[in-house]
């Protein structure tokens, strides 16, 4: 908006209009970023001074916050199963979905339409609440309180995105390519592995890091399925009521920080993967 | 393999996957609140319908989320009309204002307890303008509507983000040429984006409203942060019978009445939406 002052305006109310969006786009950045910015500060601030009021509105950068988190009894723990939860979900929502993904784009088959359907629906329903009876199945099972068990429930709610992510990405490749590497001797295989996969991997980077933050910051299913084996975000939940301010502060700006970077490494893909929800 | 099989074959993962933990659980989660033992009972929604807590945590979810929703719609829709028409930055805003799309709801109510709490932000900014002379417990239960207003603030933060994706991409679906046509015709951007924008965004829309109203009923960790028990919501309620009260049927019965609500709510929003049939851009 700097170059706003340099132009002359034709009219002093286009100028006035721009002057205000510009000042609407700049609050409504603030509007995000200040509260991040507060929980900066706690977080790196000494656990006195964020129990202290009033508040500094500028980090004194002492690590006593985080010192403290790293050294809570089972934090440690508990970022290490989410982490694991997580890449887990990753992994499996990508090898379950992407060759659904790719049938969706290549293939026109009967019973698409109710396949689409049934992705479609997993949306609609509000999928934590099915940790409660897989809860009683993962015991029957021998699969409660582990990683695995989670990383499924948490790769059900991935998947939707996994196959429609997928879906666009390999619509966006023209089957040409794929025709062009058959008649040069490539099988249906190896035109897939040397033509078309290193056009996607990318894209399928973009969605196995947003299935990733799926699980990362899921938390009702996570408090239900585990107990001994908690994730930070159960663990958190679980000691909401009892851990010290400068404990949820700095485990939430952990909470936060994965969040930031892998937006930032998706953001090309974000607006792809939501487009084609529509259709 | 035949190119038959082959695309049965590629779906097969997914729909067996998706049948074992997402319809069969719903089956079971069904099971669990209409039985207690012994056969066909409708005693688990007797048991969490006359307990006290129901009609508050019941009202308190749905007056979140109408409270919620609108300004979410509104917020959303502004952001993406700005946005559509910039031309530098567009990158770097779309950034910042998609970040807390990848913020859990726990790590929203923390960053919202920073603001709100005794000694937070909001009661330390206030004593430097010299408005209050000692920092005030905010969320407390002498203080409902201020409770109400973090949890509802927290919310709004966080989850504008996801309808703001849906409808940037839906409003670049829309043809340039409509606005080329309507504004030809002498329509003011405000006729624009009531006549055109509007009724064509009607799918994203949605989209956006399903998504977002499904996810408002499911509102659960904000609370527990922000208002802990001081708020009850329907989603905590599952939470405390399935743990604290360790009554599986009667957490399953809950389940199922957000579950109806949400079914319910999503085909309200399909048919007022609901776009004309052979109408489509």
């Amino acid at each position: 908006m700097t170059d706003a002052t340099a132009i002359a305006a034709p009219a002093d109310t286009r100028k006035a209009g721009r002057y205000v969006y510009g000042a609407a786009v700049a609050l409504l950045c603030a509007w995000v970023l200040v509260p991040i910015y507060f929980l900066l500060i706690n977080t790196l601030s000494s656990p006195e001074a964020v129990n202290a009021f009033p508040k500094a509105f500028i980090p004194e950068f002492d690590m006593g916050s985080l010192s403290f988190f790293a050294n809570f009894a089972g934090i440690l723990t508990a970022l290490k199963n989410s982490v694991l939860v997580a890449a887990l979900t990753m992994v499996m929502s990508i090898t379950i979905g992407a060759p659904a993904g790719y049938a969706l784009s290549r293939f026109d088959f009967r019973g698409k339409e109710l396949f689409r359907l049934l992705i479609l629906l997993t949306r609609a329903f509000p999928l934590p609440l099915l940790a409660l009876p897989l809860a009683v199945m993962f015991i029957r099972a021998g699969i409660d309180d582990t990683i695995f068990g989670l990383a499924l429930v948490h790769t059900t709610l991935a998947i939707p995105f996994a196959v429609l992510i997928t879906f666009s990405l390999f619509s966006g490749i023209p089957l040409e390519l794929e025709e062009a590497a058959w008649t040069l001797g490539c099988t249906r295989l190896t035109a897939f592995t040397k033509v078309v996969l290193p056009l996607i991997l990318p894209g399928i980077t973009a969605s196995a890091i947003f299935a990733f933050v799926i699980s990362w910051n899921e938390v009702f299913a996570a408090a239900v399925l585990t107990i001994e084996n908690r994730t930070l975000t159960a663990f958190l939940l679980q000691n909401l009521d009892t851990s010290p301010l400068h404990l949820k502060f700095a485990g939430g700006f952990i909470l936060v920080v994965p969040a930031l970077i892998f937006i930032f490494a998706v953001r090309k893909y974000l607006f792809a993967m939501w487009g084609i929800a529509n259709r | 393999m035949s190119a038959r099989f082959l695309p049965y074959f590629l779906i097969l993962p997914v729909t067996l996957f998706l049948c074992l933990f997402f319809l069969y659980p719903f089956v079971l989660v069904a099971q669990q609140a209409f039985s207690s033992g012994s056969g066909f009972t409708l005693d688990n929604f007797r048991d969490v319908t006359s307990h006290w807590k129901f009609p508050i945590s019941f009202k308190n979810t749905l007056l979140l989320a109408a409270a919620v929703v609108p300004v979410q719609v509104a917020l959303a829709l502004l952001m993406a009309t700005m946005v559509n028409k910039m031309k530098k930055g567009r990158d770097l805003v779309l950034y910042i204002w998609t970040i807390p799309l990848g913020i859990s709801d726990l790590a929203a109510g923390i960053i919202w307890l920073a603001i709100f709490e005794q000694s937070g932000f909001l009661n330390s900014m206030m004593s430097a303008m010299g408005a209050i002379d000692r920092p005030f417990n905010l969320l407390s239960y002498q203080t409902p509507g201020i409770v109400f207003l973090a949890i509802a603030l927290a919310e709004i933060w966080r989850a504008t983000a996801i309808m703001l994706v849906i409808l940037v991409a839906g409003i670049g679906l829309i043809p340039k040429e409509y606005y080329e046509a309507a504004e030809v015709f002498g329509a003011s951007p405000w006729k624009r984006f009531l006549k055109v924008t509007l009724p064509l965004l009607r799918p994203s829309l949605q989209t956006a409203l399903v998504l977002r109203v499904i996810l408002a009923f499911e509102i659960f960790a904000v609370v527990s942060a922000l208002g802990g028990t001081l708020f009850p919501v329907l989603m905590g309620e599952v939470y405390n019978y399935q743990f604290e009260l360790l009554n599986g049927g009667a957490a399953a019965a809950i389940a199922l009445i957000i579950l109806v609500i949400s079914i319910g709510s999503t085909l309200v929003i399909l048919r007022a939406l609901r776009v004309p049939k052979g109408a489509s851009i």
